[in-house]
């Protein structure tokens, strides 16, 4: 259980740059209109960063995309759990048939 | 109204899922981190210290000894850039934490935020809610670091499993709980997916999750409403 100086400097300065990423926006939203168009892109912020973190994976290859479809189907029916365990399962068996 | 008891349960219940998903991520992590021959006192210090799964798992990536401490900072920064523009989203939505929005920004990743934005759309986010999704996050993300640490050895390629598919099917169905109808929505996600994907194809590092992200918000500007638009030509200066 030893941490080394040069390793533990690299955690610190990763974590401290973290976190002024994480309280700046909350330090600059206070500055922010209530209404009008940076009201309106923040309201779509949600969806837009979901879907820019996902996109590539679901576009990454033939399994992921059919995968990736099957849980935009599932979803619009089953709760959120639901919906993951059948995602995850046709993911797995698709990996087991095809690869 | 709700009570701090329903609060703590809907949390509970929210982050469930995000827990199951993140398990296997930290695992991961652990175990990879050994391989670089980073001691589990390190693991620890960096899951609770950076606690940002996806930069993590490219630091540990980018990790040779001695430790590449700017490459490492630099990386961290451009891959967590994306937080400004969610905190900027959230920062609304828990205005009434008061100090302790300065913790709350420190326990926000991908998946406490997203389940507290989608939390907003029905209910107010209250700090039972946020802390209960953000602290069970935090916890387990340092128990499977640790533990991938540990018995890392016995773990190889969970892709098999199709547990690395858990997080994009969370957030594809979270990101249909902001389905606004196809006129709102639809632009933007359109825009979002073109462009991560179109970005992420061709430049480096975790840019096309920003550049996606514009893409999408700008699409909700240039097709927002008529009376969206004459609200902001009365309120502008």
């Amino acid at each position: 259980m030893t941490i080394d100086p040069v390793n533990f400097t690299a955690i610190l300065a990763m974590g401290v740059l973290t976190y002024m990423t994480r309280i700046l926006g909350f330090l600059i939203a206070d500055r922010l209109p209530k209404s009008g168009p940076v009201r309106v892109a923040l309201d779509a912020l949600p969806p837009a960063v979901l879907v820019a973190v996902v996109a590539p994976i679901v576009l990454s290859g033939p399994i992921e995309a059919v995968a990736g479809l099957a849980v935009l189907l599932l979803a619009l029916r089953l709760p959120l759990m639901a919906t993951v365990v059948v995602g995850v399962g046709v993911a797995a068996l698709l990996r087991l048939a095809f690869l | 109204m709700t009570t701090p008891l329903a609060d703590f349960r809907a949390g509970l219940v929210a982050v469930f899922p995000t827990v199951v998903a993140v398990i296997p991520f930290g695992l991961i992590l652990g175990q990879q981190a050994t391989v670089k021959g980073l001691t589990v006192a390190e693991i620890l210090a960096m899951s609770s210290i950076v606690f940002a799964g996806s930069s993590q798992l490219i630091a540990v990536g980018l990790w040779s000894m001695p430790a590449p401490v700017a490459a490492l900072a630099l990386m961290a920064l451009l891959v967590n850039l994306r937080h400004v523009l969610m905190g900027a989203s959230l920062s609304g939505k828990i205005a009434h934490f008061g100090r302790l929005r300065y913790l709350a920004a420190y326990l926000m990743t991908d998946e406490s935020w997203a389940l507290s934005e989608r939390r907003a759309v029905d209910k107010p986010v209250s700090r039972t809610f946020y802390f209960t999704v953000a602290l069970s996050l935090f916890f387990f993300w340092q128990v499977s670091s640790v533990l991938g640490a540990l018995f890392g050895a016995y773990l190889e390629h969970p892709e098999t499993y199709g547990l690395d598919f858990t997080f994009p099917a969370i957030f594809i169905a979270l990101a249909l709980g902001f389905w606004k109808g196809a006129r709102r929505t639809g632009p933007v996600l359109a825009a979002s997916a073109v462009v991560a994907v179109a970005v992420h194809a061709t430049v480096p590092g975790a840019w096309y999750v920003i550049a996606g992200a514009l893409a999408g918000i700008t699409a909700a500007v240039v097709t927002a409403p008529r009376e969206v638009s004459a609200i902001a030509e009365e309120t502008a200066p």
